[in-house]
């Protein structure tokens, strides 16, 4: 609480002993009416000041004269208790309601608390802190154990474990040394470095995430368009009902007029739209806010609306469903062992750069006596052909084995590339190399059927054999394969078009070369953007690792923000609507007319401190 | 020319909607935008007459609620 709120909870607390105080002493009746304007006087002095002051500077209508309209209206009817208790239940009200938007507030800026304060440079010989937005590139930075990495840069001396999980969420620390590229934000936990300036303090990562965030709340979702749209007309109608209110009944139906203002007066009062106002962007606010402290950045209240009615998910293969490096995924031996057909591929091989023969090496682990391998001969788009031990070896695709008369084994069902390998014109086996598929995949477009999503599609230039495999084993329903990477934005274009009327296609990504597409769909998530500033312009939604489970952590959180101001709408309006009804009617008085007002308020703000709340959805997080 | 400043004590949230309305409203502003949350304004406007502009945005500020500054000079 700040000095502001205390202050107020110390008028409240003595309005409240003073009001109560009255209630139980008797009290003769010509005393009444000045004792009663002490508590009064006490609790509501700056809204009726507020009020008086706002008259003459033409805005009337405000929180503050409705309030003091309805006070006054009360004493001159004798109600003092009303009158005093009204105003104190306002204040109290009031003082929740900034309480809790300075609680949210502050949860959202520590959420944010990434920002480095310093940076340690050395100059002669000693360490000093200096502003980090005076680093130059090239400069060399120390950081201490516990420190912020400042700016993004190369570690050039030490090694030391770095906490990412203030960017990612990500909470397994990862090593570095010389030569690791570190990313602004990440925190050194052991061991000091140093670290060559990289990017300017402006370019780098931190600065461009926070930038983000807090510019995030500018994109309006439509929710928060509808409501600020609502909000310019609902005052003005409630006012003229309350005028309606006080004039017509008692004009031509015979009513008292006393009574008809009374109702008018609970009208104004109900008639701010404060609630609504503040609780629909900070539902998103708070959306963004939990979002952000997963690794996940949203660029605008309108992307986390959008993506909570997402229709067709878009995904590109390599990077975003393969990890983007291959790997030997299956040994298959005839007549030899395991260790014996990967040892003769990986020396055959041995000469070669392709990655397929680096993976075969890095399968084979073991060191290579290139030695033991003699004449080795490329046959173009087939493979090698060499000796080893004396024999000959032919290690290569099904056509290199034709060519030598081998019959190898055929209709392997892989997403991967087959090699075989032939010992002394013996078949002896085959070994799969595939870019391997994420773990959790499969898991995590089952869950996004489930949970909604109509269509899974993959883009993806392997060959159409592979990659209509690996959509199979991933339980993807749609597979293009065989795309130019310009391919891709026809292809998207074309299932824009598929989609059902108000919702929305996403692309998933890695950012690197698919710009054009993140843009033109609904709704861009570039995955692994962790220092990757394209990637950071270019999508909508931006996943700081490349963890695919983000992805339906991210719907989750899109959705569950949604219901929350689907739920703030509708109580505001409800309460306000039943309020207005039976106030018009005469049933509840001032007291229900400002719970309509501030209780209501408190209530909304409330419930989207819910939507700050994202661990139980990460929990299936692969 | 876009520029961003603290906003002091602003502690109403439709006030803050009715202060984006006025600003808006001010003949060079491009785009303004408001954020309760972050207590900051956002405003748009050609850079020979942002002063000018900004001052006038002040002022619209101050009439909607007195007790709320705007971190200007």
């Amino acid at each position: 609480m700040n000095r502001k709120q205390k202050n107020m909870l110390i008028r409240i607390l003595i309005s409240l002993a003073l009001v109560i105080l009255l209630k139980v002493v008797r009290i003769d009746e010509s005393l009444q009416f000045y004792l009663w304007l002490v508590p009064y006087f006490m609790i509501g002095y700056d809204v009726l000041w507020k009020a008086i002051r706002n008259i003459f500077r033409g805005r009337i209508f405000d929180e503050n004269f409705l309030m003091s309209i309805a006070t006054v209206g009360a004493i001159f009817l004798k109600e003092y208790t009303e009158a005093a208790g009204v105003m104190l239940f306002y204040q109290v009200g009031e003082l929740f309601q900034s309480y809790a938007v300075g609680k949210s507030r502050r949860s959202i800026s520590q959420l944010m608390d990434i920002r480095p304060d310093y940076a340690n440079i050395e100059k002669n010989g000693e360490i000093v802190r200096v502003d980090p937005q005076i680093l130059n590139v090239g400069d060399i930075i120390i950081v201490k154990p516990g420190e912020k990495i400042p700016v993004d840069g190369v570690v050039t001396e030490g090694t030391s474990m770095i906490d990412t999980s203030a960017l990612t969420g990500e909470s397994v620390p990862r090593g570095c040394k010389q030569g690791t590229d570190v990313i602004s934000g990440c925190v050194n936990i052991s061991g000091v470095i140093k670290v060559r300036v990289g990017k300017m303090f402006t370019e780098s990562t931190v600065s461009k995430i926070l930038d983000l965030v807090e510019n995030a709340s500018s994109k309006k979702a439509k929710a928060e368009d509808f409501i600020t749209k609502f909000a310019r007309y609902y005052t003005p109608c409630v006012v003229l009902g309350a005028l309606l209110l006080a004039v017509l009944p008692p004009l031509f139906f015979d009513g008292q007029w006393l009574e008809w203002l009374q109702r008018a007066l609970i009208f104004l009062v109900i008639s701010c739209p404060c609630a609504l106002v503040i609780s629909i962007p900070l539902s998103f606010f708070g959306g963004i806010g939990g979002a952000s402290k997963c690794g996940i950045l949203v660029k605008g209240g309108n992307y986390l609306e959008a993506l909570s009615k997402t229709d067709i998910i878009v995904f590109d293969k390599t990077g975003t469903l393969t990890e983007g490096t291959f790997e030997v995924t299956k040994i298959c031996p005839k007549n030899v062992s395991k260790e014996k057909l990967l040892q003769i591929a990986a020396l055959a091989e041995s000469y070669s750069g392709h990655p397929i023969s680096r993976s075969l090496k890095n399968a084979y682990k073991k060191e290579i006596d290139k030695n033991l391998v003699k004449d080795v001969r490329e046959v173009p788009g087939k493979g090698i052909n060499a000796v080893i031990e004396g024999k000959t070896v032919l290690v290569g695709n099904n056509k290199l084995m034709e060519d030598f008369g081998i019959n190898c084994e055929g209709g392997i069902k892989t997403s991967g590339t087959v090699v075989h390998v032939a010992f002394d014109n013996i078949y002896t086996g085959y070994i799969i190399i595939s870019d391997k598929v994420k773990p959790g995949t499969r898991e995590v477009i089952d869950g996004l059927k489930k949970s909604g999503v109509r269509k899974t599609v993959m883009l993806t230039g392997d060959v159409k054999a592979s990659g209509e495999y690996t959509a199979s084993l991933l339980g993807i329903d749609e597979v293009y394969s065989e795309l130019l990477p310009e391919d891709k934005v026809s292809r998207v274009e074309e299932l824009l078009a598929q989609k059902l009327p108000d919702r929305n296609l996403v692309f998933v990504g890695d950012g690197v070369n698919d710009a054009p597409v993140l843009s033109r769909a609904d709704i861009g998530i570039a995955m692994g953007a962790m220092g990757s500033d394209a990637a950071i312009e270019a999508a909508d939604i931006v996943l700081m690792d490349d963890s695919i489970g983000k992805i339906s952590t991210a719907i989750k959180i899109s959705r569950k923000t949604l219901r929350i101001v689907r739920q703030n709408i509708f109580i505001a309006l409800f309460v306000k609507a039943v309020c207005l009804l039976l106030g018009a009617l005469g049933l509840v008085g001032m007291w229900a007319a400002v719970f309509a007002d501030v209780g209501v308020a408190v209530i909304a703000i409330l419930n989207s401190f819910r939507a700050l709340r994202t661990e139980n959805l990460t929990k299936e997080r692969s | 020319m876009i520029k961003s400043y603290n906003m002091i004590d602003l502690d109403c949230a439709n006030c803050a909607r009715e202060m984006e309305e006025a600003i808006g409203k001010i003949d060079g502003v491009k785009n303004v935008s408001i954020n309760f949350l972050m207590q900051k304004i956002t405003l748009e406007a050609d850079e020979s007459i942002f002063d000018n502009v900004m001052k006038k945005a002040v002022k619209a500020c101050r009439r909607v609620e007195p007790d709320c500054r705007i971190e200007y000079k």
